[in-house]
């Protein structure tokens, strides 16, 4: 079982991940594909679990934000180590949609050189790549004690120090 | 120029920090070679043909004395003794240990440098016009615009894995010497008719592979709304652009694939977004940078001076140099001085340690302390009072950079080709030498005039050979070096790219084909003052052609 990092902690997660062919049970927590998402949106929406969606990187997701409001959980994926679409994803999310739940980001870039900016963006989970090791991985969440942008995080932009300091 | 705060410094050091650790992992074996790579392009660290290279960053090519010193410091402690200028106006060293990085890293962090994002596919280090703040052309300072939109892109969170590289170039003259319209976005400030400032943007220009001039996107954006536009640009790029096939994955391409219009409306459409968000620039914001940027201070008789007419009168060298290697400056009494790093025997824009440091002193001494670095490769002193434009000429002889070619002939760009990098096809700078040695003689090289001749080692087109007067694209042919020539590109204002002449000409023939092209030029020009690249565009291919292949075969 892969290491979940959520809300700056190594957790225990709670969901299941589903194929598109395995009913949904009531009571549980449970992560479905985007197009069964969409699909049965309906009836998953009354099964009484928690549910979860995981959504290609090649989704735009304003469009569908109406369906994606509410879910406790989004997982974006990370195909491989350089493929970054995920990112523009997450600030869609945050800060466009104003998304508040779970946000996790999954996959082959979720490694202690870049976690920082995929907290930056606005994730707030991250199931660790297999080989990582956990204690890194949150201590490399403060790689950066400054940033030039402001992003989803709780960094304080430089730009804004400035504004403050000549104010 | 501008100066570090704390908040610049500390981002650094801890760049350097960050470095450094996974410098260890990699040579512990805990992180992988696949993963190092994009990691280490980041910091500029490439595996070269025969060694690693480190490619270090000068913002818009703005140098300070400290910095050149540092730059000669590390060609002596870690590299063979001298660097390399690029034709991004940034600086390369080519023998580099990989162990050694993070101590070269610490050591220019020091002096307010890094060398971050001047590799791998994100925001790359971005350029402008070499003469900023000192042009008699020039609008206002680009400067403190290069300076908001360099800050923006340093570790922007979203945009560090783009499909491909990215690239900015920002110009505000008549005459764009910062090659605008080949960049991902080529930003020109501007002022529209009521008087405000903004910037015209461009999209999708772009050398290499596919060489494409950019394309208008936005006719005026206000001055506040720089990086909201960039921004969404650039989101986008992330999401939409081809992750597929390397060779498709520039900007360019996804604006051809989806049609100018179209793309303009996405652009514009993400950006009404986000245009009103903190993104927006405030007007201390633009104040407090453009405080970084204040102009030295001119003696106000510097034009009063006698000393310079008597020296051009007397000294027929210095004359030639002031000829060819000054560009007039917008203060009476001062010029713009070049150093060539075009020099017989020299690769193109190679310098030593020792003429690194040459220059610093000569820049504490000439031009408040300041030297820029020029995407032709050579270095300009921006703040020169005529009075000392002898001694300096004396003191750069000395070193041997006072080339008089500025803009001639054998003030080629020429990426490092063959000799150091492993994606030549053939060489470039042997054939920069043999082009020297043929045209030496600077009266002929006068005579020819205003020419711009471009190469590069392979399709990446790290030389600009497509928007080169002449261009000429090493070519690999069953393992031999031959070389495709292009004629007529430009990347000025009235950017054009090269046309092919037809089939590659090979090592033993490419010289004797630039002088072909010289001469046809000579016998076709409708008068002296007719550039090569002015009766290229009236008289076309043809005459060129003619005699380019008809030379060939009777060589046969
Ligand atoms: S043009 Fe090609 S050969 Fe020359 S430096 Fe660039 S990649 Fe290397």
């Amino acid at each position: 079982m892969s290491t979940l990092i959520y809300k700056g902690q190594l957790e225990a997660d709670p969901y299941v991940e589903l194929d598109d062919a395995t009913a949904v049970e009531f009571g549980g927590h449970f992560i479905v594909s985007m197009a069964r998402w969409r699909k049965d949106y309906s009836p998953l929406s009354i099964s009484g679990s928690r549910i979860g969606v995981r959504i290609p990187n090649t989704v735009e997701l304003a469009r569908d934000w109406m369906i994606l409001a509410r879910l406790p959980l989004i997982v974006l994926e990370f195909p491989s180590f350089a493929d970054g679409r995920a990112y523009s994803q997450a600030r869609t999310l945050i800060e466009r949609c104003g998304y508040e739940g779970e946000l996790r980001a999954t996959g082959a870039a979720v490694v202690e050189d870049q976690i920082q900016f995929m907290l930056r963006c606005g994730f707030n989970s991250f199931e660790l790549r297999a080989d990582q090791d956990p204690e890194a991985c949150l201590q490399a969440m403060n790689t950066f004690s400054l940033a030039y942008q402001r992003a989803a995080d709780t960094i304080e932009p430089v730009f804004a120090r400035r504004r403050a300091r000549s104010a | 120029m501008y100066q570090y705060d704390e908040f610049d410094q500390t981002l650094i050091d801890e760049r350097v920090t960050q470095f450094r650790d996974q410098t260890a992992r990699f040579l512990a074996g805990t992180l992988s070679e696949d993963e190092f790579k994009p990691l280490r392009l980041r910091n500029g660290l490439y595996v070269q043909r025969f060694a690693p290279m480190l490619r270090i960053s000068i913002p818009y090519g703005l140098l300070a004395s400290k910095q050149v010193r540092m730059l000669a410091h590390i060609a002596r402690t870690y590299d063979k003794g001298y660097g390399h200028f690029t034709t991004r106006q940034n600086m390369q060293f080519n023998w580099p240990a990989i162990a050694d990085v993070p101590d070269i890293l610490a050591d220019l962090a020091s002096v307010q440098m890094h060398a971050i994002q001047t590799s791998g596919n994100c925001i790359r280090n971005l350029t402008s016009d070499h003469l900023a703040g000192v042009a008699k052309d020039e609008l206002v300072d680009p400067r403190p615009y290069c300076e908001i939109a360099r800050q923006w892109a340093t570790f922007h969170p979203e945009f560090n894995w783009l499909p491909r590289k990215f690239k900015l170039a920002f110009s505000s003259s008549t005459s764009d010497r910062a090659a605008t319209r080949v960049h991902d976005i080529g930003v020109h400030i501007v002022r529209n008719a009521a008087g405000e400032l903004g910037y015209t943007i461009f999209v999708g220009g772009g050398l290499g592979r596919t060489p494409i001039i950019g394309v208008q996107i936005r006719e005026f954006l206000p001055e506040v709304d720089l990086l909201s536009y960039c921004e969404a640009i650039l989101r986008i790029y992330n999401r939409l652009g081809r992750r597929d096939n390397i060779y498709k994955a520039r900007i360019k391409i996804l604006v051809k694939e989806t049609g100018v219009e179209t793309f303009r409306q996405m652009v514009e459409h993400e950006w009404q977004q986000i245009k009103d968000s903190y993104l927006k620039l405030l007007p201390e914001d633009l104040a407090r940078m453009k405080g970084h940027f204040l102009e030295p201070a001119y003696a106000p008789d510097a034009d009063q001076d006698a000393s310079y007419a008597a020296h051009l009168a007397s000294d027929s060298a210095f004359a030639a140099w002031t000829r060819r290697n000054l560009k007039e400056h917008r203060v009476p009494g001062y010029s713009a001085v070049f150093a060539s790093l075009k020099a017989k025997g020299v690769a193109p824009g190679d310098i030593s340690a020792e003429q690194l440091d040459a220059v610093a002193n000569l820049a504490d001494q000439y031009s408040f302390g300041e030297i820029r670095a020029t995407h032709n490769q050579n270095l300009v002193f921006a703040d020169v009072a005529q009075k000392d434009l002898y001694p300096l000429w004396q003191a750069l002889r000395e070193q041997g950079l006072a080339t008089p070619n500025i803009g001639l002939l054998t003030d080629v760009i020429c990426c490092p080709g063959l000799d150091f990098c492993s994606l030549s096809n053939a060489s470039s700078i042997a054939v920069a030498e043999e082009i020297f040695e043929r045209f030496e003689s600077l009266d002929d090289q006068h005579d020819i005039g205003e020419i711009k001749l471009n190469m590069s080692g392979c399709m990446n087109g790290c030389g600009h050979h497509s928007v080169g007067h002449i261009g000429i694209l090493g070519v690999d042919k069953k393992g031999e070096e031959w070389y495709q020539i292009t004629l007529g590109g430009s990347s000025e204002n009235d950017a054009s790219l090269g046309d092919r002449t037809g089939p590659s000409v090979s090592r033993a023939d490419i010289a004797d084909a630039v002088q072909n092209l010289i001469e046809t030029y000579l016998g076709v020009r409708s008068s002296e003052d007719e550039s090569f690249l002015a009766c290229y565009r009236r008289v076309g291919m043809k005459p060129f052609k003619t005699r380019l292949y008809a030379e060939a075969e009777a060589a046969a």
